[in-house]
Parts: C-alpha cells; structure tokens; sequence
C-alpha cells in the first residue's frame, strides 16, 4: 500500500544520501521522492511516496526519524492532503492528429508548450490518476518522451507543519 | 576551481554576560583548525586517543605533540585503533577517541565503526580528508569516508572550514554519548586544518533534529508493572543497553522486587550479577537451558535494552510464543522491530528499571507475599531445569586441555573486577559462558558485528581506560592473528594486558558447524597453530618477538601456575598459548532459524520440556544434526545425561 510521508530535514550536504541510503538499506521501496525548500531558510522539504504495509511503514518513520537532519516525519493521508505531480509528454502528431491530441489537451485541462510540425509537448498537472488518464489517452498517438516529477503533498486547512519549528 | 561544500555546524559565540551594555568580550584567539582539534577535545575532557598519523591528518599531529592533557596511543593498525577506542569506551563508559588519515587510514576504521554502531559504543572518529579543492578529483589517499560509513554511524560530518571545527567535534561527542550511544564520524579536510580561524568555546550546539531523550512514559510505566503483577511466568530478558545505561543497581532493585527471573544476553553479561540467584544466565543460540526455556516459555518478558537479536530469538515467528511484551528500549526504532510490544516504553534503562520498581512496588502495596513465592511455580520449574541442565562440559579425550577449563580457571583466578575482552567464535561463547560476570563493563565482546580480531585491542583500550585493573584478551588463534600487531603497541605504552589464546589450531566456530552441519568436512578452517602441526606463527616466539612474556600451556596442570604468573607479571603484556583440544564444541546450541525450542543441551540430546510437541508442525529433523548415535564417536567432549 502506498503512504506519502512529508519530510522536514535540514538543507545539509548528503542528506538525500542519507535519507534514500536508509530507505534502501531497510529494503524499503520508495516509489516517488521530490525534493525543494519549504518556507523556512534552512530546511527542506521532501516529499516520499513508500509502497510498504503498516508495520514496516511504522518502523521506516522511526528509523528516519533517526537521521540527526531530520526534524519531521508527517504521514499525509489522500483525504485531507492535496497530492498532485507534475508530467510533461511529448507527443508524435502529424496533419491528420494534432487537432485530436489538442482535443484531449483541452479535455485535461493540460496545456502545450511547445508545438513542431512532428511533435507537441504536453505539460499536465494533477493527482496520479488524472495523469495516468492522460497518459493511456495519449498512448496511441505516440509517446516519443516523458519526463515527470515526483508527488509533491501538501496538507489541506489553515495548519502548517513548520508550525513549532523553531525559526532562524 | 574551488568546490564550495558547505560545512554542516557554524560555532555561535557565547553571548557577553549582562546583555549589549557589558564590556565586549576579549577577541577569540585565532588559531589553526588543528590546533582546534586538539583544543575541543581537551575542552571535552578526552584524555586519550588512539590513532596513526598520515599526509591529510598530519596537521593534527602537531599539536599533539605539545598537548599535555591528552596521551595519543600510536597503534599500529587503523583498526586497531578502531577497537582499542571501542574497548575504552565499553569498560569505562567514556567516549573513546580514535584518529586517523585519508584514504586507506580511513577504510581501515571501518571494520571498527561498524562493530560500534551494532553494538552500540560511543565512538569518536577523526579522519583527515584531501585538500578540499582537490575531493572528488580521485586525489591521493581519496576516500569518501562520510559516504562510506554512512550506513553504520549514528551521524557524521565533513568539515571543509577551520571556523567549524570546534563545533563539529562538540556536536560529535554529544551525538556518540547520549541516547543510544553509537559511532560518529568527523571527516576534515587537510585546507581546514591548516586554516587559522577565532576558536570560539563554548559552542552552541545546533542540532534541531536531534532528539536523544524522551520523557518516560508514566502510564506505559504502570501498565507494564500490571503486567508484571498479574504475571505467572514473566522474565526480565536484559540486554546491553542496560550496560551502557549503567541501571544495574536499579535493576537489581527490580529483579528483587519482583522476584522475576533474569536472563542476560551476549552484550548484557555483567548488567545483572551472576552470583544473584535470579540468574538464569545468558539466553540464545548457545545459552543456558533455563534462560532459553524461560524466554521461550514465558507468559510475560520485560525486554530491558535487549534488541531481540536472531542469535537470542532463533525463529522470531516461533520466540517465546504464548508470552506478552514490555519492550523497554531508549531507540524508539528497536520496539516493534522484530516482536509487536504490548507495552513499549521509551526511555533510558537505567530510569526505566528504577521507575518500573517502583510502580510494581505501589501496585503490590498489599500483598504480603515474598518477592521469591510471587511466581513459585515458574520458579519451580525453572530450578529443575538448572538442577537437570547445569552448564557444563566433558573432559577431553586427545589429551589435550579442555577449553572450558582453561577459561573458567582465568575467571575464577583473575576474578569479578578484572576486565575480559574476546574475539569471536567458541572461545568468545565459552568466555560468556563460564566466566562469572559481577558487574557491568567487565565484559567486552563484539557481540552484533562478529568481528575476528576484536580482543587484543578492545583489551588494549579497556586496560588505558582503566589501568588499575586485570584486563584479558580471552583470544582465538583465528583471531589472535588478525589484530596481535598491537602487542607492539601494548608493550612500548606499558599497557600490561594478558592474552590467553585458546589455541585449538583452527577456525573453531566453523569447524564446529562443519562438523554439525557439513558432515565434518573441514574445509579451510585448520589454521596450523597447534598440537602436531608446523606452528606457524609460534604464538610464543612471536610474543617474545613483541617483547611480552610467552608461555605455552598444554597440561591441565600447568594451568593455574600460568594463570597465576599472568597476574604476577605487570611489566609487560603476557601471552598464554593454550594448546587446547580442536574437537571441543559449544553447548548447549540451537540450531540456526529454528525455535529455540530444539535447544540441544549436548550433542542429540534435547531437553523435553512442557510444550513438547512440535509448534506449528515443524519438522525438527529438518535442521538438526543426524541422530546417528554413532556419531558419538566424532564428538567426545559432549556431556552426557546423567
């Protein structure tokens, strides 16, 4: 089953080492990892997607919890969180597709940036499924390259998870 | 081009006493980063440290030289550095220190680092790194040893920047000593040790992230005394943390208010008197009768500091089956690992037992009864397995000494308030087996690693630490020739240590199992040290050639005039080399990744015991040894029912 777990770790040298080390080392298998700054000089935010049951998942917080450069480890559930990941895909078109593929582009609320008489690249943002639909919508036109970020999550309502770290 | 790496910790001056308005605080002095070095650990009360210098440490070498609060024990191997600064730690409780250079000097220590982080040991190491310009171009004696010990340090840093110095070895040493202690590196690069920067001390130490010490939970603390009261067949199964907690006192309150049986593992031998006859012994692959039925067969175990490692469970899913469990651990990590905890309890051993002891006490209020008529029934049948299943062993039948002997004679001669260290295989289990162990830190031993070799330094360590006491490498042949270099250690520092090698002429713990399990096939285990072969090394020449006192034993009566001339001899390193019999196996055994329930008290000869039906429809037959009462004959020194 998959969890998405935010991370709040201090911005050091080797951290994603440490961190994908431990993932790797405890024979956890991470399915998604994405990686930025949050809101609080110094700290950064990684966003990981785990594919473990309960029990395991219980110990992969504990033992990450662990690494001395990690502050916090919150476990965001799909009901209360917005999870959404970011696909840019570039598709084959020709005379007789372009205009069914800017179709399905309209449809997904995706947007083109940029368009050759051979190929369109196609940017979507959205939850796993809206991408993935888009995706196997696409497929028969051609996929020539696809390039896509890790989940990012971010809690839904008013509280943050910076809240009580302490501020430099 | 300048690769800027930012280093991890900036040092934060002490704020001037009595706010903005007072008089500025003089200048920090401006200093080298190795001299800083050497500053931070005398701030931090190290008094001694084990290392071997070279090109990207040579910095640090210097003012060593000059420091007069610090001894620098030159070894002469990294590793052994390694293990001497692990054995002074686990015998005196202090952090120990070991340093050494770039590259191969680095790799060296870490067989060491990693034995630490299993075993939890508060080790500090300083590696020198290559020119921060010049990392990651493959430089000379280039390693990237943060990245390599990643997986076994509790933490680690690279420092690029003399100004960063202080506080990334203050920040080292605290992270190596509070909570669950374990290994920290400190990587510095040679630019930063010949930087000059303010030396700024205090520090402040900037570590947000880390968080050693959790309250005890006073709830979790009473549902676990309930348990212990309404408990029929409970055990206290203790393991190191208890050690390195230094909570034997209050765990012995605890075994007393309770009157539950105790069983010390491997790493917790010394935690809880032998002599108290609570007891049981050690529990595991080759623990005691009693202490491997109790666990097994409890209703009830208190994991004190204890890891429920596979040599103590066997087969986890099949460990102890009908018991509940108090895991009391101070990694919140350890509770839940490998056994679901009906009540975890986060916190410090030491805190725990004594809070523990209480609350049982406030509970019990009323009951008149004596802590020994609590659980007479478990006790009962606890002392019948220790009448019927007393640890023992059979006398040789080649003539040669009996290992078990031998050791058991060094314990019972050198006594409580010496310090053993050992290597690993039948020597270490025998040494864990028939020594009797008083108190914590007497017994030093590489008990998750398993690392060969870890005796003469670890004894090297311990006897720096603490000088005034008998400290014995209780040693292998196998092992004895992975580390003895630092005999020439010991000798030029008046480290006087005693090193008794049980000499048995072969990788005795695998040939062991060879002969269990390999059908006596003895591949690559005869090490030609022994009775009737070339005796390469001779372990007393090359003694003599070390410049220790050499002596070899071969009969049982010359053995206590050895043991005795040992402890006589105080101006340099003696080596005892005790011809003992190859054919000497340790018992009683569980076979591997079977329940503990096939404990075998000797060769084809299992304990019944109450449960006696195979759980879970196990086939026994499936890992055991043939039944073959012929093979009697291959193995003369198993002790027989009686």
């Amino acid at each position: 089953m998959s969890h998405v777990l935010s991370l709040l770790v201090e911005d050091k040298p080797g951290l994603l080492t440490r961190v994908a080390g431990l993932f790797a080392r405890r024979g956890f298998n991470i399915e998604s990892l994405a990686v930025g700054h949050s809101e609080v000089p110094g700290l950064s935010r990684i966003t990981a997607v785990v594919d473990v049951e309960d029990l395991p998942l219980e110990q992969v917080t504990k033992q990450l919890n662990k690494l001395v450069n990690v502050i916090k480890i919150v476990e965001l559930e799909p009901t209360s969180s917005v999870l959404h990941e970011h696909v840019m895909i570039k598709v084959k078109v020709d005379n007789s597709t372009r205009s069914q593929v800017l179709e399905i582009v309209e449809l997904f609320r995706a947007s083109v940036v940029d368009v050759t008489t051979e190929a369109l690249v196609i940017e979507v943002t959205g939850d796993t499924q809206k991408t993935g639909a888009l995706l196997k919508v696409l497929e028969p036109y051609g996929i020539r390259e696809l390039a896509q970020s890790g989940l990012l999550a971010i809690g839904r309502g008013p509280k943050s998870i910076t809240e009580r770290i302490p501020r430099p | 081009m300048t690769i800027p790496i930012p280093t991890p910790l900036r040092a934060v001056p002490r704020p001037a006493p009595g706010g903005e308005h007072a008089t500025r605080a003089p200048e920090p002095e401006v200093i080298t980063g190795a001299e800083a070095v050497v500053r931070t650990l005398e701030l931090l009360g190290v008094t001694d440290v084990f290392g071997l210098p070279g090109g990207a440490i040579l910095p640090v070498y210097d003012p060593l030289l000059d420091a007069e609060h610090i001894r620098h024990i030159l070894v002469r191997h990294e590793q052994g550095a390694g293990h001497a600064a692990e054995g002074y730690a686990a015998a005196s409780g202090r952090v120990g220190v070991a340093i050494a250079t770039s590259g191969p000097g680095a790799t060296n220590l870490v067989t060491a680092i990693a034995d630490a982080y299993m075993d939890s040991v508060p080790l500090l190491a300083i590696t020198g790194q290559v020119f921060s310009t010049l990392m990651g171009t493959d430089a000379f004696q280039e390693a990237d040893i943060v990245g390599i010990t990643m997986p076994i340090t509790k933490h680690s840093f690279l420092v690029t920047d003399a100004a960063d110095i202080p506080a990334a070895i203050a920040s080292a040493y605290h992270i190596a000593s509070t909570g669950r202690p374990g290994p920290v590196l400190v990587d510095i690069t040679k630019d930063a040790q010949q930087n000059r920067a303010p030396f700024v001390w205090p520090v402040k130490l900037d570590l947000p992230g880390y968080r050693p010490v959790a309250k005890v939970h006073g709830k979790q603390v009473q549902a676990a005394a309930a348990l212990l009261a309404s408990a029929r067949r409970p055990v206290l199964y203790v393991g190191g943390g208890v050690v390195r907690a230094r909570g034997s006192k209050e765990l012995i309150d605890l075994a007393d208010v309770t009157g539950a049986p105790v069983v010390t593992t491997l790493m917790a031998r010394g935690a809880f008197p032998d002599s108290h006859p609570a007891n049981l012994g050690m529990p595991g692959m080759h623990g005691t009768v009693p202490a491997v039925l109790a666990l097994q067969e409890s209703d009830l175990l208190v994991s004190i500091g204890a890891r429920f490692d596979d040599r103590v469970t066997g087969k986890a899913s099949l460990f102890a089956p009908n018991a509940k469990v108090v895991h009391i651990d101070i990694d919140p990590a350890e509770i839940g690992k490998i056994r679901f905890a009906d009540v975890p309890i986060v916190g410090d051993a030491k805190e725990v037992c004594g809070d523990l002891a209480e609350a049982f006490r406030e509970q019990t209020a009323g009951d008149d009864r004596a802590a020994g008529e609590r659980y007479a029934d478990w006790w009962e049948y606890l002392r019948g397995l220790q009448s019927e299943f007393p640890l023992g062993y059979a006398p040789t039948t080649d003539g040669l000494l009996s290992p078990q002997l031998v050791i058991k004679r060094i314990g019972e001669l050198s006594g409580p308030e010496a310090v053993y260290a050992s290597g690993v295989g039948q020597h270490q289990m025998w040494a864990a087996q028939f020594i009797k162990y008083e108190r914590p830190g007497s017994w030093l031993n590489s008990g998750g690693a398993g690392t060969m070799g870890y005796g003469v330094p670890a004894a090297m360590g311990a006897k720096v630490a603490e000088p005034d006491r008998v400290v014995w490498a209780i040693d292998g042949d196998g092992c004895f020739q992975m580390t003895n270099q630092e005999l020439a250690t010991c000798v030029l520092n008046q480290i006087p240590i005693k090193v008794a090698i049980i000499n048995n002429s072969s990788l005795g713990m695998v040939r062991q199992w060879q002969t269990l399990f390999y059908d006596g096939r003895y591949s690559n285990t005869h090490l030609n040290t022994g009775h009737g072969t070339a005796r390469i090394p001779d372990f007393v020449k090359l003694a003599e050639a070390y410049g220790a006192l050499g002596i070899r034993v071969e009969r049982e009566e010359e053995v206590d005039d050895a043991i005795r001339l040992a402890l006589e001899t105080n101006d340099r390193p003696v080596v005892l080399d005790f011809v003992v019999s190859a054919d000497a196996m340790v018992w009683p055994m569980v076979p591997q990744g079977v329940s503990n329930s096939y404990i075998q008290y000797a060769r084809d000869h299992a304990p019944s015991w109450e449960g006696d039906e195979a759980p879970d429809g196990q086939d026994p037959d499936l890992y055991l040894p043939s039944a073959d009462p012929q093979d009697e004959s291959r193995n003369p020194t198993a002790p027989r029912k009686r």
